[in-house]
């Protein structure tokens, strides 16, 4: 065989190779998402959304209301809570901190926070919160879940602002605005899409998450808003019931996993199409 | 998530960000235009700015002061002693931190080869109507919670793996000399291989979604060049695309290296959850730091136990916190030599 023949073949091989890892990411996709249609819609019912969780050994099926209350509740609080946080601190980033000594270490930080292990951040409100009030509550979950929101808005938060034009920018100057009202009235409104965007990628990554909540809010099988208990949520209740023995408990916890991850595909979807539309 | 790909042209764009704002400098009022309402604001969101460094500080505090106890009384050996008996107040990390390394070192030997060719396919083979819809499909590949990836791993993967790629893979590599023993033991699909392959899944997005980004800030220039003398494909990335971005590239692995170590749910489920390790056997079912956590400290006594098990996340933490800094500080490298070379 000559140079050019095995050139030729070497290329030919790794091209191959490639198109194979290719289809072997699609392939884990694909299997992962038709697993939980097929059984998550099998477990699927009008039930699911009005009963509680049931008891071990319970004769009629339960539902996961309350876990879905609770989720909805603390995933709500928390972007409440960690948005406008992230949104000013991403302001100081790209329109104070540029080049600043804060800026540059906070950036730094808040990237490498971004991805984190979500767990030690359970540990963190455990140690701070939950050790100190005496117990697992609602709002322990929702502070831990807003510390995981707020890295992540921060991020957007600036990559959006440094798209805006700076002419846009001198042109408000020139009216005689001052910085703040630059910064309030004309950048944040034009990177508002970019903004919204980051915010709905910040709830899909908490709807999921579970490892924050294991020693904060803990779970709950019953029906209860009150924050200062422990709080049912879709995740935590997933955990448990797959890992158990009984196929019913099994069935809702398919059921659960197919809700969160057609809601969290369906944000990430809706924040790519917003994104899209603005460009 | 994507966001982290996303930061690399942000920061290339700092550059200019950072030459906003001037006034022009005969203007009059200057000295007034400081005024109370920008100091305000200027102040407000740098107080909110502080928050990162606050929650980095107050994690490590909180930690060290909450495992304090253990850290009395085990000193450095908790980091190399296996004993982990809480009936008997014996606490050794040396298998929930084997765990951990094994399972991340087995989930990049899968993913870091399989990314590559993804970021490949995605960067040079893929017909352009293609690229958009598969590099989506990738990143929603990354939006997936670990949850699901985790239960899937349990009641669907474990069950096939051990029927039918455990006793091939036992009879073939187990075989070997050194190596065998790898492969060694009972096919009962959950353990650290089957723990570290739902890893691999699960990081594969991240790495390459991140090298998609950096092969694709190689200017075209470069690589018309290698194709205009009659380079191959393969030949323009490994020799022209690869070293060009191989800061960028190992940035992404770094990457994927501190979400397989700090990753809970997928590992908790199939991992197998015991604290004893008779072989070497990756077949045999462990434990990792995260396994742990989410598994025992919500029943822990408190005290040393649960010390024990805080002291695990804050080595844990120190650990991802070196890599994640690494790979960010590889990846910063790679945008700032963006500017200067092309």
């Amino acid at each position: 065989m000559n140079l050019h023949q095995s050139r030729y073949l070497t290329n030919r091989v790794a091209l191959a190779l490639s198109l194979s890892a290719m289809a072997f990411g699609i392939f884990w996709l694909m299997w992962i998402l038709w697993t939980v249609l097929d059984l998550g819609i099998a477990g699927l019912s009008l039930d699911l959304f009005t009963k509680m969780t049931p008891p071990p050994g319970a004769k009629e099926a339960g539902g996961l209301a309350n876990a879905i209350a609770g989720s909805a509740i603390m995933v709500g609080l928390a972007t409440a809570i960690g948005t406008p946080i992230g949104i000013l601190s991403g302001v100081y980033l790209a329109e104070y901190g540029q080049s600043t000594w804060l800026g540059n270490v906070t950036r730094f930080i808040n990237d490498v926070l971004l991805s984190a292990p979500s767990i030690v951040i359970g540990l963190f409100i455990y140690a701070v919160y939950v050790a100190q009030v005496g117990g697992f509550s609602g709002w322990a979950g929702v502070i831990a879940l807003a510390l995981i929101v707020i890295p992540v808005v921060v991020r957007t938060t600036e990559n959006m602002l440094i798209l805006v034009p700076n002419s846009l920018r001198e042109a408000v100057y020139a009216l005689g605005a001052r910085k703040w009202e630059v910064i309030l009235k004309v950048t944040i409104r034009a990177s508002k899409a970019g903004i919204i965007t980051g915010i709905l990628l910040a709830v899909a990554r908490i709807a999921g998450e579970t490892a924050p909540l294991l020693f904060t809010s803990l779970s709950n099988q019953f029906w209860s808003l009150n924050l200062n208990e422990p709080m049912a949520n879709l995740p935590v209740t997933i955990f448990k019931f797959a890992m158990s023995p009984f196929t019913d408990w099994q069935q809702l916890a398919w059921a659960g996993v197919f809700l969160i991850t057609l809601g969290v595909l369906a944000i990430n979807v809706a924040a790519r199409v917003l994104f899209q539309e603005k460009r | 998530m994507s966001m982290t790909a996303d930061s690399m042209p942000g920061m290339a764009m700092g550059e200019e960000g950072g030459k906003m704002a001037v006034m022009p400098p005969n203007k009059p009022v200057k000295a007034v235009s400081s005024s109370l309402g920008d100091t305000i604001f200027f102040n407000i969101t740098r107080a909110f700015a502080l928050i990162a460094l606050l929650m980095l500080a107050g994690i490590i505090v909180s930690l060290v002061y909450a495992a304090w106890p253990s850290i009395q009384k085990y000193g450095l050996p908790f980091v190399w002693t296996s004993d982990w008996n809480p009936p008997a107040e014996k606490f050794g990390a040396l298998i929930p931190i084997y765990g951990t390394i094994v399972t991340s070192i087995i989930a990049l030997v899968i993913a870091v080869p399989v990314s590559f060719g993804i970021a490949l396919f995605l960067t040079e083979l893929s017909p352009a109507w293609l690229r958009r819809p598969l590099g989506t499909a990738i990143e929603l590949l990354a939006g997936i919670p670990s949850i699901v990836y985790g239960m899937w791993g349990l009641l669907v993967f474990a069950p096939i793996f051990s029927k039918y790629i455990q006793p091939p893979l036992g009879a073939t590599l187990g075989n070997l000399p050194l190596v065998g023993k790898l492969f060694a033991g009972p096919p009962i699909g959950i353990g650290l291989l089957c723990a570290g392959i739902i890893l691999a899944i699960m990081i594969i997005p991240f790495i390459a979604s991140v090298m998609r980004d950096v092969f694709e800030v190689t200017p075209a220039m470069l690589k018309e060049s290698a194709y205009g003398v009659g380079a191959t494909t393969w030949e323009v990335v490994w020799n022209v695309v690869l070293p060009y971005t191989k800061v960028g590239a190992l940035g992404g692995v770094m990457l994927g290296l501190g979400r397989a170590l700090g990753e809970t749910m997928a590992v908790t489920f199939v991992i197998g959850n015991t604290n004893f390790l008779n072989s070497a056997s990756l077949f045999e079912p462990g434990n990792s730091i995260t396994s742990a956590l989410a598994n025992e400290f919500g029943e822990a006594s408190p005290g040393l136990h649960t010390a024990a098990l805080i002291e695990l996340g804050l080595i844990l933490f120190v650990i991802t916190f070196v890599v994640l800094a690494f790979s960010k500080l590889l990846l910063m490298r790679l945008a700032k030599g963006e500017g200067s070379k092309s």
